[in-house]
């Protein structure tokens, strides 16, 4: 058979055990190789999608904005201005004489429509070729309008989504600084990187809530303008996901000295860490945050414990991939797996840097392969030459595992299935248990070795296609 | 008639781009890469909005086009990424479209692809696959234009203009579902007409199971068959609304001399009865009973069921000749179509919405080009229609906050299940939407009603 690899991406893939750790990573994308990463306006899109009270303009022509409408389940208490897709729309003669009037037009026309407390606007990679000026314009629009309008420096071209994240921290670090932060509760956090797909981020204020921890801004998971102006004020910023908000964090220790802490919420150890992370934080302040924190994680895991060995009883000894977004999903999926007797036998991601890989390695079994910026031909292959019970990935990546028999569960910024705490992990191992032991895998042909029909047979003399 | 508001912004457009249209067109040629010429956002976003529909894996390759490229024009990543797409997918085809990039930058791509075929041929060992190339700017139309464009394109650059006459005959079915490619097979198939259907992603975009991944999945129009149009006895072109100089049917008339029949999609019992007319008279018989009977049933149907939608209003958007379908078909069952919008901006949609409501009576619809949702819903508003009839775009503004019943129509449909086996055309299609219709208004009628009526 063909080598699926292309030569180019050789040192993007490692396997465990077989050479001495090396990956590169951090690439531009291989032209012709499909790659399942978008741009940089996608990383800022997202990282700033669901700031709910916010006017999220992409400048730039219909596509860009259309391919980003309300493709999130980042959930609001509130206004869901971010639920609206709005563009310039840009034509051929905005292309030619530039789009900058259009522009303004159509921020002022938005702003007088929906009233948001903040505008970003998003360049795309047109923009960048025709080179508007957009901090003019929103410079003029935010003196006339007296609400903030952030340019979103996040042209596609400039490098993959990495770029689009600090785009998008540098956008949101204007407004950080600019609220009141009186009454604020000495015991209080930002929570960073969080974008409360079906509701998460309320899953996790409320074991704050039960710790006696204020939440300052939600950053930005049903995140609101205001709240953002004032998370300075915050005594700490727990910082979710090595990628997103990273940037925004350093900054804010830089300019404010507000330290941080990166934290995940998914699977019980990380989940429990995080919120002893926090807990020691404040010991000093509220000596008895540890005890109410111990009591917290006691009676959740005393609730989810047998649940999950009633799952478990199946899933035993069943293998698993992994290709999501960020590098840091990857650990706690590792670990969320193994509590469920998985083996995790390839792990990947988009915008993973050397040391996560690096700490990928460390943490996987031999064997293991270990991908950067992947596509769909290495991860057909990989499924295939593991012989995976369960992928989990994204959109994108569903239907290559459904093809091939494959169970499959979602954990990328679409899904409609809350994943996070220990609620989450119970709603993951559902879904994990819910497709890997389906009864359909005893039919699919893979797993039959029967295929349904062989391409090209003959078709039997006189047997037409019937409707 | 009223003009809609200028509003410079969008806001949730009632179309998508360029380039989505002419990589749904490419995936319905056999052994065909789709390869977006620009940075790799855009061929990421494709993909993931058209798996959303179809639930069927979709490799779209980009030349992943940096800064300096975009700066330095992207020829080397176009002839590198080609290279590695022919490499590793085998693709017997490539079908490359631009995007608003490197549209802008001005890439000349005809050009690259000749050298390409020059320099590279040794490279791959003298085995090179069809180039086809459409030039898709998103500023220049929707993402029809660019379904229409690629078409066009297949036709034009891959025709052999030696091609052997044969008995054959041209589809240009339109953006249709891939049961209604089937559909259309098997019509053409009963009539004992051979057919080139071009796109056909029937298969391609909604394949079986599979036991070994593909890299190109089974399926789409045979290359050969595609050279072979020029020889065709004739090509019949579904679309009221295709621009001038976007048509694979006239194309093949200009330069090859293939008749042509321009007919509108067929959704509904006289954009059928048009279809079938013309196939009868190329087949030169009646049409197959099964037919004759399918057209009796939803007859029947209409007469079953002509209280339940009499008077009612149906507010009808998405791509120009779908919406000219629907409107079509909603007017011969009564129900009046008092707005019927698209984002598109092919000039010809009014022409050809007058053309099939002339002969009913009362107010024609309102007719909108160019619009978004935002227009739409404030349009909507007024007229009060008792249904919404589109794809899932319409859902939320439209229908939920409405409380309207919405018919999932066209594409993209992402929140349903079973969007690519949606029938829309022939008889048989005309009655399963009508199926729809009455069911959903019967639905909203329990749904409405104090008491749990079990017999309506
Ligand atoms: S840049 Fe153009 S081609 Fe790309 S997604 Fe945006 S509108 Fe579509
Ligand atoms: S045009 Fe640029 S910004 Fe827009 S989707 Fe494509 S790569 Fe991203």
């Amino acid at each position: 058979m063909e080598p699926v690899i292309f030569e180019e991406r050789k040192t993007q893939i490692h396997r465990k055990g077989a050479e001495p750790f090396s990956i590169s990573c951090n690439k531009s994308s291989l032209a012709g190789a499909v790659s399942q990463r978008a741009c940089v306006f996608c990383g800022s899109r997202v990282v700033l999608y669901p700031i709910a009270d916010a006017l999220h303009l992409v400048h730039g022509p219909i596509g860009c904005a259309v391919y980003t409408w309300d493709i999130r389940g980042a959930m609001s208490s509130g206004p869901e201005l971010h639920r609206l897709s709005f563009s310039t729309d840009l034509r051929e003669k905005d292309v030619i004489f530039g789009g900058e009037k259009k522009l303004y037009q159509a921020l002022v026309e938005l702003i007088d429509r929906h009233g948001p407390n903040a505008a970003f606007v998003y360049s795309t990679c047109i923009v960048g070729i025709i080179g508007d000026d957009l901090k003019a314009v929103c410079k003029k629009v935010e003196a006339e309008k007296g609400i903030p309008v952030i340019p979103v420096q996040s042209e596609g071209f400039k490098g993959n989504k990495r770029e689009g994240y600090l785009a998008a921290c540098q956008a949101m670090f204007t407004l950080v600084g600019t609220g009141d932060t009186s009454a604020i509760s000495p015991l209080s956090v930002n929570i960073l990187g969080d974008f409360n797909l079906a509701g998460e981020i309320w899953i996790i204020q409320d074991y704050l809530k039960r710790m006696g921890v204020e939440v300052v801004a939600n950053i930005t998971g049903d995140g609101r303008v205001e709240e953002v102006r004032r998370a300075h004020g915050a005594a700490l910023n727990l910082v979710q996901c090595s990628g997103a908000t990273m940037d925004l964090a350093k900054m804010m220790k830089e300019k404010y000295g507000i330290p941080f802490k990166k934290v995940s919420y998914f699977g019980i150890e990380d989940m429990s860490d995080a919120l002893y992370e926090v807990a020691r934080f404040f010991e000093d302040k509220d000596p008895d945050i540890m005890v109410r924190t111990q009591d917290l994680v006691r009676e959740e895991l005393t609730a989810l414990y047998p649940k999950l060995q009633t799952l478990r009883k199946d899933l035993e000894g069943k293998k698993a991939a992994i290709y999501v977004g960020g590098a840091f999903k990857a650990f706690s999926l590792i670990k969320s797996f193994r509590h469920l007797g998985m083996d995790v036998v390839m792990v990947g991601s988009q915008t993973g840097t050397e040391e996560d890989y690096q700490e990928l390695a460390e943490i996987t079994d031999e064997g293991t392969i270990i991908v950067d910026d992947t596509n769909p031909l290495e991860l057909s292959a990989f499924i295939k030459e593991k012989d995976v019970d369960i992928f989990v990935g994204g959109v994108k990546e569903r239907p290559i595992a459904y093809k091939l028999g494959v169970g499959f569960c979602d954990h990328n910024h679409e899904r409609k299935e809350a994943l996070e705490g220990f609620l989450g992990m119970y709603n993951f191992a559902k879904e994990v248990h819910a497709t890997v032991t389906s009864p359909v895998w005893n039919f699919t042909p893979r797993r039959r070795k029967s295929p349904i029909a062989a391409p090209d047979v003959a078709v039997c003399a006189g047997e037409e296609r019937t409707s | 008639m009223k003009k809609a508001e200028p509003f410079v912004s969008t806001t949730n457009a009632c179309k998508m781009c360029t380039p989505l249209g002419a990589a749904v067109a490419f995936k319905g040629l056999e052994g065909c890469v789709p390869f977006l010429h620009g940075s790799q956002g855009c061929a990421t976003y494709m993909r993931r909005y058209i798996i959303s529909h179809f639930r069927e894996p979709m490799d779209i390759a980009s030349s992943s086009l940096g800064e300096k490229d975009a700066v330095y024009g992207g020829k080397a990543n176009l002839m590198q990424g080609m290279l590695n797409v022919i490499g590793k997918y085998k693709a017997q085809a490539v079908g490359i479209a631009t995007t608003c990039l490197t549209e802008t930058i001005g890439d000349d791509v005809s050009q690259i692809l000749h050298e390409f075929k020059k320099e590279c041929l040794a490279e791959l060992n003298g085995d090179m696959p069809a180039l086809i190339h459409v030039s898709t700017p998103s500023y220049g139309g929707s993402h029809m234009e660019g379904f229409h464009a690629a078409v066009r394109s297949m036709a034009d650059q891959l025709a052999d203009p030696a091609a052997a006459k044969h008995n054959g005959v041209n589809l240009f079915p339109g953006f249709v579902s891939a049961e209604d490619i089937r559909h259309l097979q098997d019509i053409f198939a009963h009539f004992g007409l051979s057919v080139t259907v071009l796109p056909d992603y029937s298969e391609t975009l909604d394949g079986p199971a599979l036991e070994d991944y593909q890299n190109i999945p089974g399926g789409g129009t045979p290359l050969d068959a595609v050279r072979a149009m020029p020889g065709a006895r004739v090509s019949i072109e579904c679309g009221r609304t295709i621009k001038a100089g976007l048509s694979a049917g006239k194309v093949l008339q200009e330069k090859h001399g293939v008749a042509l029949h321009s007919l509108g999609l067929p959704i509904g019992l006289r954009e059928s009865d048009a279809l079938f007319a013309t196939l009868e008279s190329l087949a030169g018989c009646a049409a197959p009973r099964r037919y004759a009977l399918e057209r009796g049933q939803l007859l029947d149907a209409m007469v079953d069921g002509h209280k339940y939608v009499a008077g009612k209003k149906a507010v009808v958007y998405g791509e120009e000749d779908l919406v000219v379908g629907m409107t079509s078909f909603l007017s011969e069952i009564g129900i009046k179509p008092v707005l019927v919008a698209t984002g598109g901006e092919s000039g010809l949609l009014n022409e050809a919405v007058s053309v099939v409501t002339e002969e009913f009576p009362g107010e024609p619809p309102q007719v909108r080009d160019g619009v978004d949702f935002y227009q739409i819903v404030a349009e909507a508003e007024a007229l009060e229609p008792d249904l919404v009839i589109g794809n899932s775009k319409g859902y939320r503004e439209l229908a939920r906050a409405r409380n309207i019943p919405l018919i999932r129509v066209g594409f993209p449909i992402h929140d349903r299940f079973g969007s690519q086996r949606v029938l829309h055309v022939g008889y048989r299609g005309a009655l399963n939407l009508y199926d729809m219709i009455v069911n959903a208004l019967i639905e909203k009628k329990q749904d409405d009603s104090p008491v749990g009526y079990g017999y309506i």
